[in-house]
């Protein structure tokens, strides 16, 4: 069954493509570069990714459900945002690669403020990026903004933890 | 990011010693859940290319110089909003910003909306979490980078 919003987006595919191609045709300038920004991101994208997903499946068929709900749980306590900044400490490749994470998590058990701090940790407290941020920005900057940002990603993800929880709001099940 | 590879084919290996049947379970289901987002990972590839050209470094540069703090902090945490950078190219940007003179306040709300809030990731969040946890987790984040650069601010002594 192909919808009215599935014809628009492909035929939006098909457009952009056809721009791309005839911008290398003719030379034109705008959409060249807009096909060069496309093939940087496409492989940046690809070198991450199929690794990504490999372990997150590797997660999936190894790690109990019991384990994740024990430690990352409804009943768990202070330490499980402990645990969720560990554990995004060494994700690499910012928010894109952490969704799928957290979801995964979130199925295995987690509770859903755990979900945001682990999110919330995997854009501001990765470990390679702070370094990479305070060999540019210094490490004044990196520590301050370290020292603002957790506590405000734990507190707001504690927030929105609870008022999801009070909606009864539910995440599909995948 | 070799790291990832070593670490990918280590579990990957000892997984398969362990238990291949499970292992090749493993790689079915990263298979079936990449297919499964790729659609949204090609309308943001796409709309990233778009954004990427429209706003280029050189303006980020400009509109973040400007005299008045409050207006180049709303910039650069739009700016830092609707783009997309993997932080080898953000860093180094950043610190030409600042030797550029712009104020740490200003390159911090820059930096951190541009680690912490996903407009051009929205159509991959939104497969995951769907719109509402979405648009609600974003709102946060923005408000969280305008706190981190608004304290920034004071402790550099550019505010107050």
């Amino acid at each position: 069954m192909m919808n009215q919003k599935n014809l628009i987006k492909i035929s939006a595919l098909f457009l952009y493509i056809f721009f791309i191609v005839l911008s290398f045709i003719f030379k034109f300038n705008m959409g060249k570069q807009i096909g060069y920004n496309f093939a940087g991101f496409f492989l940046h994208m690809f070198k991450l990714l199929p690794c990504v997903f490999i372990l997150i499946g590797l997660f999936d068929v190894w790690i109990k459900k019991e384990v994740i709900e024990k430690h990352l749980g409804k009943d768990s306590g202070v330490l499980s945002y402990l645990w969720a900044l560990l554990l995004a400490g060494p994700i690499a490749g910012g928010l894109l690669p952490a969704f799928p994470i957290a979801y995964s998590l979130f199925h295995k058990g987690a509770r859903l403020s755990i979900v945001f701090t682990f999110i919330g940790a995997a854009a501001v407290c990765r470990i390679p990026m702070t370094l990479f941020e305070a060999s540019f920005l210094g490490i004044k900057f990196s520590l301050i903004r370290l020292a603002i940002s957790i506590p405000l990603v734990i507190l707001s993800s504690i927030w929105l933890g609870n008022y999801l929880e009070k909606q009864d709001y539910q995440i599909m099940k995948g | 990011m070799y790291i990832l590879y070593i670490t990918t084919g280590l579990a990957l290996l000892i997984s398969f010693i362990a238990d291949s049947n499970k292992t090749i379970k493993a790689v079915l289901i990263a298979f079936e859940k990449l297919v499964k987002i790729l659609p949204a990972l090609l309308s943001m590839l796409i709309a990233i290319s778009i954004v990427l050209f429209l706003v280029p470094d050189t303006v980020i540069s400009s509109f973040l110089g400007s005299d008045n703090k409050f207006f180049s902090v709303f910039m650069a945490s739009f700016l830092g909003s609707i783009t997309l950078m993997p932080g080898p190219i953000a860093y180094p940007l950043c610190g030409i910003l600042l030797k550029q003179g712009v104020s740490y306040m200003v390159v911090s709300a820059f930096s951190t909306t541009l680690m912490m809030v996903g407009i051009l990731t929205y159509s991959i969040e939104k497969e995951y979490f769907g719109r509402k946890i979405t648009i609600l987790r974003n709102l946060l984040s923005f408000l969280i980078a305008l706190i981190v650069a608004f304290i920034m601010g004071v402790v550099f002594g550019e505010l107050l």
